[in-house]
């Protein structure tokens, strides 16, 4: 089947119900994509389906044929993605790194839809789990860069 | 087939040259930079040189782009301690952390640095036992390259000084950067480890600094690579099913030929304890091995691993751990306990306990494992410990350790999991599965089969008892915990000692109370049990801050003022208590109603990790019968501290790891086998559930501690304090998810 990924197209050789997540990291070689529990759990795998946040780890292969799919390796060629490399780096926010492509997915997505989210907004779609409990610095990297001065975050 | 520079035995008494290396590592294989350090050759060749950290060339390599290639003793898991390495190597070295590229160093004795003669990344040790070390690694680098920049300019030494990655000529103007004298420099012997002079602290650049991490980018976009995304030429995909409970062998497959016919599948394998599938996509192999319909036979009475019994319970293993009478050991035992118990007009007793969890680092173990065509062998892996690491492969292969080649990439995730755990590694079956395939092997451990596998925190139950004078202070105070601690269930047994990583956070307190009894049933258990971030302390400062508190509420006393006054001699804690008070703008207990309208309240918890001093105050409120905690301070005091930045990533990443223990997470056991096997009945911490962080650190100047762990303990017993304060319940039990609040 034919995919297009980070603007590029590929011919991929594996079953419809083939998890997403599997062909990025081994028939295209693409590690930036984590997996963390096959479950749709925990947002390692996060990437952009035509914009939106999906996770891969759950999504069959076939449904994204004809659909424009985005992974971390491609983030900053997209002007949102690269603000939020920055800040993500300005705050420091990695400590072992591993769910940390998920979660600037996922702050791409959401500011590419919606400049300018509220905290609610901003809660409702930063939900993926990060074991070494980097939530604070997450907050605090999406309030800069939607705008919102007050964090969560540390005193 | 083309053979990277990493399979050279390191025995071969070859100069690997830095031309050679740098070609060998610029080939674009995806292993690239995990390999043999540079200078090995050299740093073998010097033989001679005796103490430790003084093998300059074995863990530095400055390149033309004066770029500084360290090869640290430390494995980096998200704690920070490639860029402590980066600062401390830096400041003595004159170069900036900023040019620093950091990675592991292999197995080898050059690498020991620990004041303890250990090369383990835990028990938060890296930088507080071998800071003087590093420091003096640093300025032996340097003093090479000032003597190298002596002859090249042909001025004597004393005219030389350094500014940030450059040698420089006053006099005369001229500069020769680091990059340019490397090569000169590196094959100077090493000076007199005595001869050279540290930094004066007042003058420190970037120690105590808050340095920007040197991997913060490449996390941030996907570039950095652990273990389970190496791949190396000609490489097959394994998946693993493991036996449901420890100990189980593997009888017969039902249906080996239909998965063989499996789409992808390579091959179909027997381990102890598991089957695997080895095929050319990990998704193939893990469907098939999923598919494989096993007859497990129970453990045999020769089982060399600890056996999961078909009935076992963790709720009923607590309730048997709370009725154990005996024998106890003493760890500490001070004063007359049992006369002040009999004498005392007021005592109370309570029992509390914890539970089971798992580490849940969101990186899956993974194990990839090539035999080289001379025979040798090389294994990436996930570990805290590479020396031990590899010979324990040499003890399994029979290869000698100089044939082994070992290399530790960064960990997605660590809080204890990557030690040497029989049976809770994966890497014993990738070596098998690539020895009888014949090609090199990645075996991933799915989500399931490592939290079936996964060595889990102790558990404990403790029987408190106290005594209290006419005053309501205490006078006497007894802990008698019935529990395994990790270190004794690696050995399968208890030690001539008392296990330190049992009883941690119940002894080792510093209140003083003139008669106490801290002592230890040791009770083996079925559970295969691990080091998990702050070990002891995780479950044991938790027993003890909050019946310390209990305590208080019986003497009628402020559980604040109480520890004050218990810490009224201890001029370091009670600054820090007061420091983490007035962090909380003044320490109030309530219950009072916030400007939300809620009904708030909050707990003190004190702990003593890993030579740091730390002390925690919670704010709670129950929201749909839950408890939810607004605010954590923490005052923290390490002696001294090498990056505020990144112990205050630290002090917040610990404070969620203690929220989630407190509030949601347990690993339980039902007839043998985890109710959970991935994170849909194994909830961690969530985003919506953590807390507002306000971290105070204190520089009191005493011996440097720790800071990976210390600021885990304290979090657990405050906001149970907390809730206790709010609602009258006393939970004498982690976690809290366990109840409804009103």
């Amino acid at each position: 089947m034919e995919l297009r990924i980070n603007q590029k197209t590929y011919q991929v050789d594996a079953d419809a119900d083939t998890p997403l997540l599997w062909v990025i990291r081994d028939d295209l070689g693409m590690t930036g994509t984590k997996y963390g529990c096959g479950l749709a759990q925990c947002g390692a795998c996060s990437v952009l389906v035509d914009g939106n946040v999906v996770r891969s780890c759950v999504t069959p292969v076939a449904g994204v044929v004809g659909r424009e799919v985005t992974t971390i390796e491609a983030i900053e060629t997209d002007d949102v993605g690269k603000r939020v490399v920055a800040t993500w780096v300005e705050h420091q926010v990695a400590q072992c790194g591993y769910c940390q492509s998920g979660q600037v997915m996922a702050a791409t997505a959401l500011l590419k839809n919606n400049p300018k989210p509220s905290n609610e907004q901003i809660e409702a779609a930063m939900v993926n789990l990060c074991r070494c409990g980097t939530y604070n610095a997450i907050q605090a990297a999406v309030h800069d860069l939607a705008g919102l001065s007050a964090t969560k975050g540390e005193a | 087939m083309n053979l990277p520079i990493e399979s050279l035995n390191l025995t071969d008494p070859v100069n690997v040259s830095r031309r050679r290396f740098l070609a060998g590592t610029a080939v674009g294989a995806l292993v690239l930079g995990f390999g043999l350090p540079l200078g090995s050759g050299r740093a073998l060749a010097a033989a001679a040189a005796t103490e430790r950290g003084t093998q300059v060339p074995a863990f530095l390599e400055i390149r033309p782009d004066n770029t500084v290639r360290l090869l640290s003793p430390f494995m980096e898991g998200g704690q920070g301690t490639h860029t402590a390495m980066a600062q401390i190597v830096g400041e003595e070295l004159d170069a900036d952390p900023a040019t620093f590229l950091v990675e592991a160093a292999p197995p080898g004795e050059a690498y020991v640095v620990l004041d303890n003669g250990m090369r383990i990344t835990g028990g938060s040790m890296s930088v507080r036992l071998s800071y003087p070390t590093m420091r003096r690694l640093g300025a032996l680098a340097r003093a090479m390259m000032l003597q190298a920049g002596a002859e090249k300019l042909g001025v004597p030494v004393g005219e030389l000084t350094t500014e940030p990655g450059k040698v420089v000529h006053a006099a005369s103007g001229r500069t020769l950067t680091y990059g340019e004298l490397a090569e000169r420099a590196m094959d100077l012997p090493v000076p007199d480890p005595a001869s050279v002079k540290l930094r004066d602290p007042s003058q420190f650049r970037w120690i105590g600094k808050p340095v920007k991490r040197v991997d913060a980018y490449d996390k941030s976009t996907g570039k950095a690579l652990y273990s389970i995304d190496l791949k190396v030429d000609n490489m097959l995909h394994a998946a693993v099913q493991h036996a449901p409970r420890l100990g189980m062998t593997v009888g017969s497959l039902r249906n080996e030929e239909q998965v063989k016919a499996m789409k992808g599948v390579h091959s179909v394998h027997q381990l102890p304890g598991a089957v695997a599938v080895v095929a050319e996509r990990w998704w193939h192999a893990k469907r098939a091995v999923e598919a494989i319909q096993v007859d497990w036979l129970e453990a045999g009475a020769d089982s060399r691993l600890r056996s999961m019994p078909a009935d076992f319970s963790s709720d009923a293993y607590v309730k048997r751990l709370a009725a154990e009478k005996g024998p106890a050991r003493d760890a500490e035992n001070e004063g007359d306990v049992a006369a002040t118990l009999a004498s005392a007009k007021t005592t109370l007793q309570a029992t509390y306990h914890n539970q089971y969890l798992n580490h849940g680092q969101l990186e899956p173990p993974s194990a990839l494992a090539r035999f080289n065509p001379d025979g040798s062998l090389e294994v990436w892996l996930p570990n805290q410990a590479p020396d031990m690491f590899r010979a324990d492969i040499a003890k399994r292969t029979g290869l000698d350790p100089a044939r082994i080649t070992l290399h530790s990439p960064l960990l997605g995730g660590f809080f204890g999991r990557h030690f040497l755990y029989e049976s809770a590694n994966p890497y014993p079956q990738a070596i098998a599965l690539a020895k009888a395939v014949g090609r090199p092997v990645k075996l991933i451990w799915s989500r399931e089969e490592e939290f079936v596998r996964d060595a889990l925190r102790p558990i404990a139950a403790v029987n408190f008892r106290a005594a209290l004078d006419s005053d309501g202070m205490p006078l006497a105070i007894e802990a008698v915990s019935a529990t395994e601690g990790p270190t004794e269930a690696l050995a399968g047994k208890q030690g001539e000692k008392i296990d330190p990583t049992a009883l941690e956070g119940l002894a080792g307190k510093s209140y003083a109370i003139p008669n106490k009894r801290i002592a230890q049933i040791y009770v083996k258990g079925p559970a295969m049990l691990g080091y998990w971030r702050s070990v002891g302390n995780s479950l044991n400062d938790f027993f003890y801050e909050a019946f310390l508190d209990e305590i208080a509420d019986k003497g009628g006393k402020d559980p604040y003022e109480l520890r004050l006054h218990l810490l009224r001699d201890n001029p370091r804690l009670t600054t820090l208590l007061q420091a983490v008070g007035e962090l909380s703008g003044g320490w109030k207990r309530g219950p009072f109603t916030a400007e939300d309208g809620s009904k708030r309240a909050r707990g003190v918890a004190m702990a003593s990790p890993f030579g740091t001093q730390t002390a925690v105050i919670a704010e709670v409120s129950i929201e749909h019968g839950q408890v939810k905690v607004h605010d954590i301070w923490q005052a923290i005091d390490p002696g001294s501290i090498v990056n505020p930045a990144i112990v205050q990533a630290q002090v917040s990443g610990a404070v969620a790891l203690g929220l989630s223990q407190v509030l949601v997470e347990e690993a339980v056991y039902v007839d043998g086998k985890p109710r959970a096997r991935n994170y849909d009945l194994y909830p961690i911490l969530p985003p919506s559930r953590m807390a507002r962080v306000h971290v105070r650190i204190v520089e009191s100047g005493e011996k440097m501690g720790g800071i990976g762990e210390p600021p885990l303990p304290a979090v657990a017993p405050a906001v149970a304090n907390a809730v206790a304060r709010l609602t009258g319940q006393r939970i004498r039990s982690m976690p809290l998810s366990r109840y409804t609040f009103t």
